[in-house]
């Protein structure tokens, strides 16, 4: 299950809609061991593409060392479909490569109801998971609001 | 002095779950080679075909090795290598 605040899945949904009709891509980073998305990093799509996505090799080089300086791992990684549902393409499984990160997918086809769900992608297996989206994550408790 | 190897968690079950290996080489080619004799395997998933694999970043000293000489980029003692695999898909 994903467990993840609303102001990071506000944030992934506009940068979603942002570069529509490209895709956009990013990471949510978060303390190592964690499993809490809490740092949002958006990437840039070095694609520019409605139908692939790749984030920029210098860029990603930066945000993964910055992630090992402060002792976080990418938590979420996301990205956008633009005209297809938020399901992993054949290539979003192929060259998945982060087996503990939950990974995002959201669809803008449908500018009025975007999509955003969930996957572990382990070994070229893929398994969607409960998003449940929280009001804050502050130390005085949750509040969990809503479920997908 | 040694090359140090920087390698991403995907990799790390090679690597009996080191973040870092060191090997020694003239060139990227020769390094990944040295790697791969004591850690077997590691190269068939950083090379195919006698190229980088294009899902799969190299960096030299920071610098993305495809902008450099691909595999026949030289390296030399003390130099930092770092893998990581592309975030990418359709």
């Amino acid at each position: 299950m994903l467990t993840i605040e609303r102001a990071l899945v506000d944030k992934i949904v506009a940068h979603a809609r942002a570069d529509h009709p490209d895709e956009a891509c990013g990471v949510v980073a978060g303390p190592a061991g964690s499993d809490r998305p809490a740092r949002f990093v958006a990437m840039t799509n070095a694609e520019r593409s409605p139908t692939f996505y790749r984030f920029d090799s210098m860029e990603q080089l930066r945000v993964w060392r910055e992630m090992d300086d402060r002792d976080e791992e990418p938590v979420v990684i996301y990205h956008s479909h633009t005209a297809t549902e938020a399901y992993p393409s054949r290539t979003d499984v192929s060259y998945a490569s982060e087996p503990n990160a939950h990974y995002v997918l959201v669809s803008t086809r449908d500018a009025e109801d975007v999509e955003f769900r969930s996957y572990r992608i382990v070994d070229g297996v893929v398994t969607e998971e409960e998003v449940t989206v929280v009001e804050s994550d502050s130390a005085e408790g949750r509040q969990a609001t809503e479920s997908h | 002095m040694a090359i140090e190897v920087r390698i991403p968690t995907i990799l790390r079950t090679l690597t009996d779950g080191s973040k870092a290996v060191e090997g020694k080489g003239g060139t990227l080619d020769e390094l990944f080679s040295d790697l791969d004799a004591r850690h077997p395997g590691l190269r068939a998933r950083l090379v195919e075909g006698g190229k980088l694999r294009r899902f799969v970043n190299v960096y030299l000293n920071d610098e993305d090795v495809r902008f450099l000489g691909g595999l026949e980029t030289e390296v030399s003692d003390g130099d930092n290598v770092t893998i990581l695999p592309a975030v990418a898909g359709g």
